[in-house]
């Protein structure tokens, strides 16, 4: 049961991700084709760029989204693939702690820094 | 291909390569499966380097500055190819699991329509759209060589 429930967690991550990372792959590397979300002549990763996103809210919160979703689904997945291989119990159990504390940490750092950002930008 | 004769499975990890009769379908799931691990290597360490950007101006322009090599480029563009291929094989995935897009069970009466018949050009269409993803991401790449 619950790893049914972790599965329909990966899917719907994957979903969610499909959203969110198609919209930052679309700021990132289409926008020389769409021409909407960056200033013209500009990179997406110029500084002038980046604190736009960042002093936005829309976009603190949906990178914080996209971090957790993403690292649940990728490190599942990983979690998945090891488990294929039929480790001992002990392995198992000491694989997703290893994998937790990871996601957890960082989860914690990257929402630290779209925190942290999103208040830098604001003063700029 | 190694086909199993009633013999234990010996393969080890050469069985991820091929393990029997496998089809399109198989395969891909396995390219699912590599650039799940490549995406997933490239995020951790994206992490990294785009808190960087919460130090202000300077630490970011030299964490950008690390990373705008030619050859970070090339591999920045091969992420992008891996997320396309990912994505839409992700969303065909979802729905076959779902039971969308793979046929109703009929009776195996010969001539008959297998599920393969049904969701190859599911595959295929997938395949597709992923090629004109990495179309357009690839005008901007070559556009930052220039």
């Amino acid at each position: 049961m619950r790893d049914q429930r972790l599965w329909t967690w990966h899917v719907g991550a994957g979903l969610v991700i499909l959203v969110f990372l198609g919209l930052h792959m679309a700021i990132m590397h289409v926008d020389a084709i769409l021409g909407v979300f960056n200033r013209p002549g500009s990179e997406a990763i110029d500084w002038a760029n980046v604190v736009t996103r960042a002093r936005s809210a829309f976009f603190m919160v949906t990178y914080v989204v996209l971090l957790g979703m993403a690292l649940f689904h990728g490190l599942y997945g990983l979690r998945n693939i090891l488990f294929e291989l039929n480790p001992g119990d002990g392995l198992k159990k000491g694989l997703s702690v290893l994998l937790t504390v990871v996601g957890v940490g960082l989860f914690g750092l990257g929402t630290w820094a779209a925190w942290a950002s999103f208040g830098l930008a604001r003063t700029l | 291909m190694l086909q199993n004769k009633g013999r234990p499975n010996r393969l080890g990890v050469a069985g991820w390569l091929g393990g029997g009769s496998w089809g399109v379908e198989r395969y891909l799931y396995t390219l699912h499966r590599v650039t799940g691990l490549g995406l997933l290597a490239y995020f951790l360490m994206h992490i990294g380097v785009t808190t960087s950007r919460a130090f202000g101006p300077e630490t970011w322009e030299r964490a950008m500055g690390a990373v705008s090599g030619p050859l970070f480029k090339v591999g920045e563009y091969l992420v992008f190819l891996a997320f396309a291929f990912h994505a839409v094989n992700g969303v065909r995935l979802a729905l076959v699991e779902l039971g969308i897009g793979i046929g109703k069970p009929i009776e195996p009466v010969y001539p008959y329509r297998t599920s393969v018949d049904v969701q190859r050009p599911l595959a295929i269409g997938v395949m597709i759209l992923a090629a004109v993803i990495a179309a357009l991401g690839g005008v901007q790449f070559l556009e930052s060589f220039r």
